[in-house]
């Protein structure tokens, strides 16, 4: 058990009379780099969005960190180190590059003083990482589609995440521009942040995850390491259309 | 009209306070020197409207949920002065902090009814609490009912010529704290927050923004300044009935007023409010009351189609600033 940051058991979601996800459990340890599979419709997304609160489950438990957070709010999550990006970004869009990562400067990191706190300074130090310094004060309506992905980062390291739920934050990029966000990834993964990343780009998961789930019609249908998976004939004959 | 030194998006509380300071200096000054007391109606009714506008705004310009009911808000808070004072005689202090209270909860109360859902139920719940409040009060005998109530104005108090300066000098604080509340919020995290919820809601959650607490937060400041613009109205007219308490113009009037001035910034409410009111007092003098709602819509319409951003938006793109807020 020790180790385990993220514990989810059982967890059922139903929209109507559809199951989208049925008694999935899964656990990810601490500073894993964990890679999320699977055909469109599988329950990934949904998955994601029981973790981080978006969603509450209808069966079953969320552990995070020793904590049952089933019942918790999304921002409550968050405040706890749980951040995620979201598949079609979300930026807010009436502000500037530097006071979209303020917001979570100010709600999370900065929430029981904010007095003393450079918060302007911070997020500025934050959109360089991401190399994206000289579009601080940029609108976000001006942004390519990397740069987008990029922002949405910034955000959620400003949270100061112990686990980062990643939704697709490649898609629709150049290959060149997947090398470029794996390396950021990977970069955030050293220094000792928990990733969960859902992907469809093959050569992004096998060179990102130390473990791989494959999800099928709301259930994980096989768990191991990335060789193993893209071996394995059900994973081939469902997913990876061999 | 009213001289306002602090029209200009001005940073920093310093300018912002002695701006204020001066504005309620002015107006108590002006209730010495103007004689014609007309003056004081009509600039009683702009700074209404700046109260209620910047109340709209706090919750529908930052936070992007729209209030079509402010007319019940306001309504609401009249009829809360006319039962304290047909029950208790109530002074006029009292009657302000209770209507405060009272449309404060029922903003909290809507709010807490709808603002789980999407923005647009919120919306429609505004429209049925308006149709809720009027019929209570049509049907509420000891208001007046659908007959209305006579509501005597006490003698002036010493230093003021007649009650209606007093009023004017009332709602040009009420005005000031209502502005002074809304720069407040919009300068604070709770702006940004809020304006975050607008953006995307989704997002403002999964970055730490408590997105329920904070809408709750603002309707009810929302609906408590609402009813604080509507409780001096009763004294302010000697008569309330019900269809010019609930009149479509202030529900018309709390929106339009900060979509036209520009709902980024507590500037653009008071701006909306001062050119639209003062436009409307004058429609209605010069030619009759019933245009001053179609001058409203006409411009409303024009903005909305032309200028989005109101006019706050089209100074900020005619100077060429438009990253500054």
């Amino acid at each position: 058990m020790t180790g385990d940051l993220l514990e989810v058991d059982a967890v059922t979601k139903r929209f109507g009379g559809y199951v989208a996800l049925s008694e999935v459990s899964l656990s990810v340890r601490s500073g894993e780099r964990l890679g999320i599979i699977g055909p469109n419709g599988s329950g990934k997304t949904t998955l994601l969005n029981c973790i981080c609160g978006s969603l509450h489950s209808d069966g079953g438990s969320i552990g995070f960190d020793g904590v049952d957070v089933t019942r918790f709010a999304a921002y409550r999550r968050a405040r706890m180190g749980i951040a995620r990006s979201f598949q079609v970004p979300r930026p807010f869009s009436s502000m500037t590059l530097a006071e979209n990562v303020a917001v979570p400067l100010e709600y999370v990191t900065h929430r029981q003083s904010l007095h003393g706190a450079d918060v302007s300074a911070e997020a500025r130090s934050i959109l360089a990482q991401m190399g994206l310094a000289d579009k601080a004060d940029a609108q976000t309506g001006s942004l390519t589609q990397v740069d987008l992905r990029k922002l949405e980062l910034a955000r959620t390291m400003a949270v100061r995440p112990r686990l980062l739920v990643l939704d697709e934050v490649m898609a629709g990029l150049s290959s060149v521009e997947v090398d470029e966000m794996l390396e950021i990834i990977l970069g955030l993964s050293r220094q000792g942040v928990t990733i969960m990343m859902i992907e469809h780009i093959m050569r992004a998961i096998m060179r990102f995850s130390e473990r791989v789930v494959c999800m099928d019609a709301g259930r994980v249908m096989a768990d191991g390491p990335p060789d193993h998976i893209v071996q394995d004939p059900d994973v081939q004959r469902i997913y990876l259309g061999v | 009209m009213v001289e306002r030194p602090a029209h200009c998006a001005v940073k920093g509380w310093n300018r912002f306070v002695v701006g204020a300071i001066a504005m309620l200096v002015v107006a108590v000054l002006l209730t010495r020197v103007v004689g014609n007391e007309y003056f004081f109606f009509a600039g009683y009714v702009v700074l209404q409207f700046i109260v209620l506008a910047t109340a709209w705004n706090i919750l529908g310009g930052y936070a992007g949920y729209v209030n079509f009911g402010s007319g019940a808000f306001f309504a609401a808070g009249a009829y809360t002065a006319v039962a304290l004072i047909k029950a208790f005689a109530a002074p006029l202090l009292v009657q302000l902090v209770v209507a405060a209270m009272v449309t404060g909860l029922m903003g909290f109360a809507i709010g807490a009814m709808t603002l789980r859902l999407r923005g647009i139920f919120f919306s429609i719940a505004t429209v049925a609490i308006a149709v809720i409040c009027e019929t209570i009060v049509l049907n509420w005998d000891f208001v007046g009912g659908a007959r209305g109530a006579t509501v005597l104005q006490p003698p002036a108090p010493a230093f003021f010529v007649s009650y209606a300066r007093l009023l004017f000098v009332i709602m040009t604080l009420l005005a000031i704290l209502a502005v002074v509340l809304a720069r407040y919020i919009e300068i604070s995290r709770i702006g940004r927050g809020l304006r975050a919820i607008r953006d995307s809601e989704e997002a403002a959650e999964s970055v730490g923004v408590p997105t329920l607490k904070l809408k709750l937060f603002a309707a009810t400041v929302s609906g408590a300044l609402m009813g604080i613009a509507g409780a001096p109205f009763p004294l302010y007219m000697n008569f309330i009935e019900p269809n010019s308490a609930f009149s479509l113009n202030y529900a018309v009037s709390a929106l339009a007023m900060p979509i036209i001035g520009g709902t980024a910034s507590w500037a653009g409410p008071v701006i909306g409010a001062v050119l639209l009111g003062s436009v409307q007092q004058i429609v209605t003098v010069t030619m009759s009351s019933e245009l001053n709602v179609l001058v409203l819509g006409l411009l409303l319409v024009a903005f909305v189609v032309a200028a989005p951003e109101g006019i706050l938006g089209l100074a900020r793109r005619l100077s060429g600033k438009a990253g500054a807020r």
